[in-house]
């Protein structure tokens, strides 16, 4: 029968001649391979101690950002957490008191502002959503915890470091 | 024989039991760097520098182990089993000629701890007494995957021992003597056996990795299909017992195939660093090159672990009984016809 396309290949199958059957020379070649990699550089990261470097679009954990005098930029607006598809953030807000203009940049603030690292898909749908440009997942990778009540993280773990005075 | 004897004899019988141990010891940190290294890895560096701490790391796991005796096995042979293969590994190393005697004033040192005139048969005893510790252990865990193990360990070693003994026939040809000091002295400078019986070594290196149970010829542990093999049930310090005695064994045979074929404690050249380091000295560089001999056995058994796959067990049988023996008798023929016609 013709074959439809010209890919067959007709495969003979001969009995193994004295040679192959010792396995000697095979073995020799398969020696000769092993022994290139001897001598080559290992491929492996010891991690704790080298890091591999995260692409430059890597998602990783996120962080409140600050504006350029150190004030935190989120107004609790929600947009976050309701973009959020695993449901990951929640937040209170509260009103900014006179005296505290230095802290927050808007009147309205989060109090309480969480992200249960367990939920998170770190698909940065929150990151497109906030108006303010308060939160982006710059982070390295959350590390591990023995519970979870500890990848619950707060505001304490998620505000960027206040700016040197 | 006077006391000096006695004590010399001594000491040197617990420094080559003390070396051998420390070399099978070291040899599974270096199996496991070897690995690594043949596949692109770093290996354990976790304990001390480079990870060399390693082994002890390894020994004291295995210490720290529960001790289980399966209920329904046999408790006196199922400890006998570990006992006798830690023990027919560590008596093999009494006929090896580490060197040439050492002089000092007036003490002469032999560097062999006996030399018996049926070095090589002894040799043969203790290598297929160790199969009894495999079968033993296999057989009292009272598991059907120890037994299969045990039984594949024991056809396996019956095998190849004929074809070994046939090979070292034609080494015995050549050598007229069953001495392995006489041996290694024939091999003077670079005389080396390997090189009037370049086919008889094969076929000893061959039967080596067979009888050491190493890859590719390790089905009597092999994990696809038994589990542990014969050591399924064994635990704790016993089933330690077991993975050192297969290390010592590589040892011991690595030192056989050195000492037999390879030249054991001569290098071309010996004659003029014997006359300019003295009685003393001399002979230590020779032991020294006999252990770089050792070691380079020792890398090629590793070597050849992580290269080759395990063989089939028909493909075995195929290999020990219809190419090596074959081969085995023809390389004894042909060794005479040279002897006869034109030595």
């Amino acid at each position: 029968m013709e074959s439809l396309t010209n890919k067959r290949k007709l495969i003979e199958s001969k009995p193994l001649n004295f040679l192959e059957r010792a396995y000697l020379p095979a073995i020799a070649q398969g020696l000769a391979i092993t022994m290139k990699h001897f001598f080559r550089k290992p491929v492996t990261i010891s991690y704790p101690e080298e890091k591999r470097e995260y692409s430059e679009n890597f998602r990783g954990m996120h962080s409140l950002k600050r504006d350029e005098n150190g004030k935190e930029r989120c107004t609790a607006c929600g947009l976050c957490a309701l973009s959020c598809p695993a449901e990951a953030i929640t937040m209170i807000a509260a009103e900014r008191q006179k005296g505290e203009e230095h802290l927050y940049r808007e009147e309205k603030y989060a109090a309480v502002y969480e992200i249960n690292m367990l939920r998170c898909i770190f698909c940065g749908l929150c990151e497109e959503a906030c108006p303010k440009e308060a939160i982006y997942l710059d982070g390295p990778h959350v590390p591990s915890d023995y519970l979870r009540k500890d990848f619950i993280y707060g505001k304490d773990k998620l505000v960027e470091a206040p700016l040197n005075q | 024989m006077g006391v000096a004897d006695i004590v010399i004899k001594f000491v040197l019988i617990v420094i080559i039991f003390a070396i051998s141990l420390v070399i099978a010891m070291y040899s599974t940190y270096a199996e496991r760097k070897i690995a690594a290294f043949f596949q692109d890895r770093v290996g354990p560096n976790r304990a001390g520098p480079w990870g060399i701490l390693q082994p002890l790391a390894d020994g004291g796991k295995m210490f720290l182990k529960e001790e289980i005796i399966p209920t329904n096995a046999s408790p006196f042979l199922f400890i006998a089993g570990p006992s006798l293969a830690i023990l027919t590994a560590c008596i093999g190393s009494a006929v090896i000629p580490w060197g040439q005697q050492i002089t000092i004033g007036k003490y002469v040192i032999p560097l062999q701890v006996t030399d018996i005139n049926v070095g090589i048969l002894y040799i043969f005893g203790v290598v297929s007494l160790g199969v009894y510790g495999v079968m033993i252990g296999g057989w009292a865990s009272n598991n059907k995957y120890s037994l299969l193990g045990a039984i594949r360990a024991a056809s396996q070693n019956i095998s190849y021992e004929i074809s070994m003994g046939l090979s070292i026939i034609a080494l015995l040809m050549v050598t007229g003597t069953l001495s392995l000091k006489e041996i290694a002295e024939q091999q003077h400078g670079w005389h080396w056996n390997v090189l009037y019986q370049p086919v008889g070594f094969l076929l000893f290196i061959i039967c080596a990795f067979a009888e050491t149970n190493r890859t590719p010829f390790d089905l009597p542990e092999c994990e696809t299909e038994l589990v542990g093999g014969y050591h399924t049930e064994y635990s704790s310090m016993k089933l330690g017992f077991y993975l050192f005695a297969e290390y010592i064994n590589m040892f011991i045979s690595s030192a056989v195939m050195a000492t037999l074929y390879w030249g054991g404690y001569n290098y071309p050249g010996m004659d003029w660093v014997l006359a300019h380091t003295g009685p003393a000295i001399g002979p230590l560089i020779g032991t020294a090159v006999m252990f770089a001999k050792v070691f380079l056995f020792i890398f090629f058994f590793m070597w050849v672990r992580w290269t080759i796959p395990r063989f089939r067990y028909d493909q075995l049988m195929d290999l020990g009984w219809k190419i090596l023996i074959p081969l085995a008798i023809a390389n004894i023929i042909v060794t005479g016809l040279w002897i006869t016609f034109i030595k």
